[in-house]
């Protein structure tokens, strides 16, 4: 097990990210709502840069008592990483596949110690 | 512990690289050594409406040239001059989470050659591709244009300029000719006009359109066809205003079934009205449709056909032995069912009746890899999908 040391956390805004490179070995790392998580930048669909594409909150779509719809919202909880080669969605807290639960990112653990933000590989 | 320093890679966008948005495709071409084999994509994509001010100057009619000219000059608000600007080009990358599908607006500095030449050549390195054939994007809507002359016009307009202005650009980069279909005499002449040039491989017919392919008024274009060894596709796309297609208000639905029901529509006229019997010679390529559509007719039409003969009386075999040995292109490949994928293999002869195709740029891309890393291919197999077997249907060179 290594560390990588990925920047200062008091340099990362909400929602920001960090792209790292090791030896060939891709990793995105994001903070979400104050905490961090790190993923392998390698999309569970065919291998795209999937760490490199755009964060948007999940879509759902609110239903009505009788089950009639009443369209699409935005998730207040749910924050995706969209994979920019075909549009795969993972959920930026756990790296889990939007539409299929057995399809996940490669997560790595992060440390925050003394204001420094690291990775474990 | 080590330092790591600022990632040269960066968020993906519309201004990014073809090279770094398909970074990790090239990983997979020097992994894979496809250096080693022969790759040919048999359908990729530019956007012609970015050189829509240059293609229109090769209108031939006087009148409609001066017209298309003041219209791309000065107004705003509609798509380009002659295009239907369909409904789900919207939708295509999916709000904004597939930026290469939206636009490319990535720096070119190179000046010899047109710039889609080198967008083209980017994705060639990327995939480790021998050979990209590529087709126009909202072209793919022509044939649902209420004017048939504006498809021969635009048409013939758009092959003058893939000749003079793309393909002699670089010799890997191929094309079919448009055919202007909903107007045979016109189409007739295409193939008459347009089957010398450098780089062609062949004539396509989009496949979004209103004309039955069997009727007695293209019997004379087959023929033009065949007899020059020329192959023909059947390029798939959607037509959203279709009263069916009609009834789907998710672009997924309308695109998933959209673009296999044309492509199920022809193929059905065209092997129950024995077209394989009347040319033999004349090889058809089918193309985006994916391949789940293919068992499925398969199966259709073989259990109907046996209880009514004397409806396809041309026939001299099942209707899923003629679509054996059509040619099929491979993406957007459904792989969610591996089994189900196998046995399609097996159906089709894909071995020797598959194509590898990307669609790149467009959001369902598929890389070499789909083909390559299939576990139920034999080697030769492989080499076959990935270029042999283009190479010998579209008579290219070995490189
Ligand atoms: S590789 Fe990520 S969505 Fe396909």
């Amino acid at each position: 097990m290594s560390e990588l040391f990925v920047g200062r956390e008091e340099d990362f805004e909400e929602q920001d990210r960090r792209l790292i490179v090791q030896d060939g070995l891709e990793i995105g790392v994001f903070r979400v709502n104050g905490a961090f998580y790190a993923y392998q930048n390698q999309c569970a669909h065919r291998g795209g840069p999937v760490c490199q594409g755009k964060i948007l909150n999940k879509v759902e779509e609110v239903l009505n008592e009788d089950k009639t719809s009443r369209g699409l919202q935005f998730s207040k909880e749910h924050l995706h990483i969209i994979c920019p080669w075909h549009g795969f969605e993972y959920d930026l807290r756990d790296g889990v596949n939007a539409g299929n639960r057995r399809l996940h990112l490669k997560k790595y653990e992060v440390e925050v110690r003394k204001g420094g933000v690291y990775v474990l590989i | 512990m080590k330092e790591v320093h600022e990632s040269p890679i960066k968020p993906i966008d519309v201004y990014t690289d073809t090279r770094d948005i398909l970074a990790h495709a090239k990983r997979q071409a020097d992994a894979n050594k496809y250096e080693d084999y022969l790759i040919v994509d048999v359908d990729s994509h530019h956007t012609e409406t970015n050189s829509w001010h240059e293609i229109i100057e090769y209108i031939e009619d006087p009148v409609i040239r001066a017209q298309a000219q003041e219209y791309q000059q000065s107004r705003t608000g509609g798509p380009p001059y002659g295009l239907s600007g369909d409904f789900g080009l919207k939708y295509q990358g999916v709000g904004g989470r597939i930026p290469h599908n939206d636009n490319r607006l990535e720096t070119v500095e190179e000046k010899d050659v047109h710039r889609d030449v080198v967008l083209t050549r980017r994705a060639m390195e990327s995939f480790g591709l021998d050979y990209m054939v590529v087709f126009p994007t909202p072209m793919l809507f022509l044939g649902t244009h209420p004017q048939p002359e504006m498809e021969v016009l635009l048409g013939r307009a758009y092959n003058r300029w893939l000749e003079e202005r793309l393909l002699p650009g670089d010799e890997r980069i191929k094309s079919f000719m448009y055919l202007p279909f909903n107007d045979p005499e016109a189409a007739l002449r295409t193939v008459e006009d347009f089957s010398e040039v450098k780089g062609s491989v062949g004539f396509t017919i989009t496949s979004a359109r209103y004309k039955p392919v069997h009727h007695n008024q293209y019997m004379k274009l087959y023929a033009a066809l065949e007899e020059r060894g020329m192959p023909l596709c059947f390029h798939a796309g959607y037509y959203w205003q279709d009263s069916s297609m009609s009834l789907l208000n998710r672009f997924i639905g309308m695109h998933a079934l959209a673009f296999v029901l044309c492509n199920l529509v022809h193929m059905t006229n065209w092997v129950l009205n024995g077209l394989p019997e009347r040319f033999p010679k004349l090889k058809t390529i089918w193309l985006e449709s994916g391949l789940a559509w293919i068992p499925f007719l398969m199966q259709r039409l073989d259990h109907e056909y046996l209880m009514r003969t004397s409806e396809a009386p041309l026939l001299r075999k099942l209707p899923s032995e003629y679509m054996r040995e059509m040619y099929y292109t491979s993406q957007p490949m459904e792989t969610d069912h591996p089994k189900a994928l196998e046995l399609t293999f097996e159906m089709i002869h894909a071995e020797t009746q598959l194509l590898y195709s990307s669609d790149w740029p467009h959001w369902d891309f598929d890389p070499p890899s789909v083909i390559f890393d299939l576990p139920f291919l034999s080697e030769q197999g492989k080499r076959n999908i990935l270029g042999e077997n283009a190479r010998r249907l579209l008579k290219l060179d070995e490189r």
